[in-house]
């Protein structure tokens, strides 16, 4: 029997927290919501740890804990019950890890911010939401999170809800998020309507389920969950709340929209892989979708100048490197991409974070530079996340994206067309990687020292004082602690101990050792493309950026228009806004407002309330007071009553 | 005896036309007293019905119902004279036209 681990203290903890900051933070101090919400979410990934500890003594995996009955109608049952294995104890360890280094980090992020304890509050909810997430038992309870952490994304989008860009970002990620739920709702219907359960057992009978011929039925859940993960994890077509979620606070974007929350998409593929393994069409959407994806977001990188939009389109595009993984059906691949970019990810907001800090506020590029004789922590801290995301190895990046292509390159469901955009897209990666690196902090600083106090638009996030300055310890720290798992995170999926441990997970049918050695040498050779790849971009950014100053702006004037629909996002926004978000504001307005709502709906209630007064006016009249009236009319109904018995008596006769 | 020679139609007809008067003076008059005697002429001409029907089918009870009638009018006449008297001492009217305080 397993001993019993105490799972639903996890998530639970992060809500003390947001609660007590919550109801309590306003009237308290910053030492005291700084207190509240660290001592939480600390606890909260202090007993992750305990948990991992425990984990090897566990006799039964997958571990089930029951905590309370939720829904029970007929046959159906979802419960308050959670779930671990060796996936979700990935996902544990990244969420309330990544989570606290970025809780600490805050602190000294947004201490000037009016709203402190506001934002501890939204931020332990969402480690609330996304623990729940992870650790649910049943897909109900796991779409409770989902919806969670959708909520928390809104609000921390639009923690500046007082600057309009803020607030309609935060409602355009929470709408494009709704789209892909709807996907994911309807494929739980189809799961309760075909298999009567959403508890992760249903996955015992889904290749009986195929084999009575229900293949189609399978494909269509596969790919309607695709939908949902391709909304919560910024894939095409709903990727485009992504770049503009970065109005949120840095931290934020570290947290929700790089290292946690946009990989509940693929967590939750992950999860559901019994179900895509069945469906080879939906696999194979998914790694078209993914890959696409990857390629699409890493060309708009390229030409971005605003810190943050880089690396969120850099962000789109890993984790279309992740679904490609999924895609092929190497599940293990893709969650160590998810852990490691995580970290270097995490790591790059973080310092993108405090690179703004430095300047006050400021996120163009383009007025950057020279910064790294200023803020030398950072800059080295950045430097290690380039080189991790770039994939130099010995870096995580390089072992996690490497993994993925030769995945791509050599499972039954891959091909080499994806391999080649894949590195493709790592060649792309590399270039705007080191394009932001040169661009921030080599040359010369052309943001200028008086700048920081003016810039109004930034509002919060300037920090108001002359010069660019190295951020508080509080920031580095975090940092730090980032860089060094940014170095040796990819070295547990040396020797396929990654892949190994979350096999029984993924019941890898064959052993992973086998497949590598047949495949050495062109493992190898790939590796070395892909590394090439990498050196490559990095070579054309030093050319570009640091070199050659004036080229840019020739080649850009070389391309001409491409160039322009690079810079505006291939125009897919305006593109959207006239296909989808006119005509509905448009049939809104004239057909459901104008004409029904106030023709048809206002019209009979109104038309109803005037004629009912205008008929009781005129009947009013006859309540006069006067009893011989009264009398009157007593006397003529009853001669029409005698008169109608009469007539009756004669028709009867 | 009687009933044999006369029908029970004509007893009905002047029941009816009894009523009718009551009913009439009621409406018309404006002397309280007036409209007092009108309601005892409806209720009279109930009571021929009832004594009438009470005869053609050989039934007490039309009978026993005219004994009550009677009673309740006699109380009500001595309530209703005494309401009068009360109405004439502060209105110094019997115009009902004029006794309309509760009306709008």
């Amino acid at each position: 029997m397993n001993p019993n681990l105490n799972l639903w203290l996890i998530p639970v903890l992060p809500l003390a927290g947001a609660a007590i900051n919550g109801f309590l933070g306003k009237k308290s101090s910053r030492e005291g919501v700084t207190a509240v919400a660290l001592l939480f979410s600390g606890a909260a990934f202090a007993m992750a740890l305990w948990v991992a500890g425990h984990f090897s003594s566990l006799l039964l995996l997958p571990y089930h804990e029951f905590v309370a009955h939720w829904i029970r109608s007929g046959n159906f049952s979802a419960d308050f019950s959670f779930y671990l294995d060796q996936l979700s104890l990935v996902m544990l360890l990244v969420v309330t890890g990544v989570g606290f280094l970025i809780h600490i980090y805050s602190v000294g992020y947004m201490w000037d911010d009016p709203s402190y304890y506001r934002f501890f509050s939204y931020l332990n909810l969402f480690m609330f939401f996304m623990l729940t997430l992870v650790l649910a038992g049943n897909y109900l309870l796991m779409f409770i999170g989902w919806e969670g952490v959708g909520l928390a994304s809104y609000l921390l989008i639009g923690f500046w809800f007082t600057k309009d860009s803020a607030a309609s970002a935060g409602k355009k990620a929470f709408i494009v998020n709704r789209i892909g739920d709807f996907g994911f709702l309807i494929a739980l219907f189809l799961l309760i309507k075909h298999f009567g359960s959403l508890n992760f057992q249903v996955f015992h009978r889904v290749e009986s389920f195929k084999a009575a011929g229900n293949e189609g039925l399978l494909t269509a859940i596969a790919i309607l969950l695709m939908v949902g993960a391709a909304g919560k994890s910024a894939q095409i077509p709903l990727y485009v709340w992504l770049p503009d979620a970065m109005e949120g606070p840095t931290p934020v974007s570290a947290l929700i929209h790089a290292a946690t929350m946009v990989t509940a998409g693929v967590y939750m593929v992950s999860r559901s892989h019994v179900i895509f393994e069945n469906a080879p069409t939906a696999l194979m959407v998914v790694a078209i979708i993914g890959t696409l994806t990857a390629f699409f977001a890493a060309t708009i990188g390229i030409a971005q100048t605003d810190i943050k939009k880089v690396l969120a389109y850099s962000t789109i595009s890993q984790l279309g490197y992740m679904f490609m993984a999924c895609g092929v059906g190497a599940f293990s691949a893709g969650i160590f991409h998810l852990m490691t970019h995580a970290f270097f990810k995490g790591l790059l907001f973080l310092g993108a974070g405090s690179v703004i800090h430095a300047v006050g506020g400021e996120q163009d590029m383009r007025k950057m530079g020279g910064l790294r004789s200023y803020i030398p922590w950072t800059f080295l801290t950045m430097s290690i996340a380039t080189l991790a995301i770039a994939g130099f190895p010995p870096l995580a990046g390089f072992f996690s994206k490497d993994e993925i292509l030769w995945k791509v390159f050599s499972s039954e469901h891959g091909s080499w067309v994806f391999w080649l955009i894949g590195v493709v897209t790592a060649f792309i990666t590399s270039f705007y990687m080191f394009r932001l690196w040169f661009m921030t902090f080599f040359g010369d600083y052309r943001g200028t020292q008086a700048d920081s106090h003016g810039h109004a638009s930034h509002g919060h996030d300037s920090h108001g004082h002359g010069g660019p300055h190295e951020s508080p310890m509080v920031m580095l720290v975090p940092l730090a602690i980032l860089a060094v798992l940014s170095i040796v995170g990819g070295w547990v999926g040396i020797g396929n101990h990654f892949d190994n441990f979350l096999a029984p997970v993924f019941e890898l049918p064959l052993p992973a050792q086998s497949a590598a050695e047949s495949g050495g040498h062109m493992e190898f050779y790939l590796t070395i493309v892909s590394v090439g790849a990498a050196f490559l971009g990095f070579y054309l950014a030093y050319l570009l950026y640091h070199k050659r100053q004036d080229l840019p702006q020739k080649i850009a004037d070389g391309l001409g228009g491409f160039y322009q629909a690079v810079v505006h996002k291939y125009y897919i926004d305006e593109l959207y806004a006239a296909l989808f978000v006119k005509p509905l504001i448009d049939g809104s307005t004239r057909i459901l407002w104008q004409d029904v709502d106030r023709k048809i709906i206002d019209a009979a209630v109104n038309d109803a309330g005037d004629g009912a007064r205008q008929v009781s006016d005129e009947v009013r009249h006859m309540q006069s007071g006067n009893i011989r009236s009264y009398a009157a009319w007593i006397a003529a109904g009853s001669a029409v009553v005698i008169a109608f018995m009469i007539w009756m008596g004669v028709g009867a006769r | 005896m009687v009933a044999s020679y006369v029908p029970l139609s004509y007893y009905l007809l002047l029941s009816g036309f009894l009523f009718a008067c009551g009913v009439a003076g009621f409406l018309i008059k404006r002397n309280i007293i007036t409209i007092f005697m009108s309601i005892e002429l409806m209720l009279n001409g109930v009571n021929l019905s009832f004594v009438a029907f009470a005869a053609h089918w050989h039934a007490l009870s039309g009978q026993v119902f005219v004994f009550f009638v009677m009673v309740v009018a006699a109380a009500e006449a001595a309530v209703g004279l005494a309401i009068i008297i009360a109405v004439y001492r502060t209105r110094e009217t019997l115009n009902v036209d004029q006794v309309n305080l509760l009306k709008l």
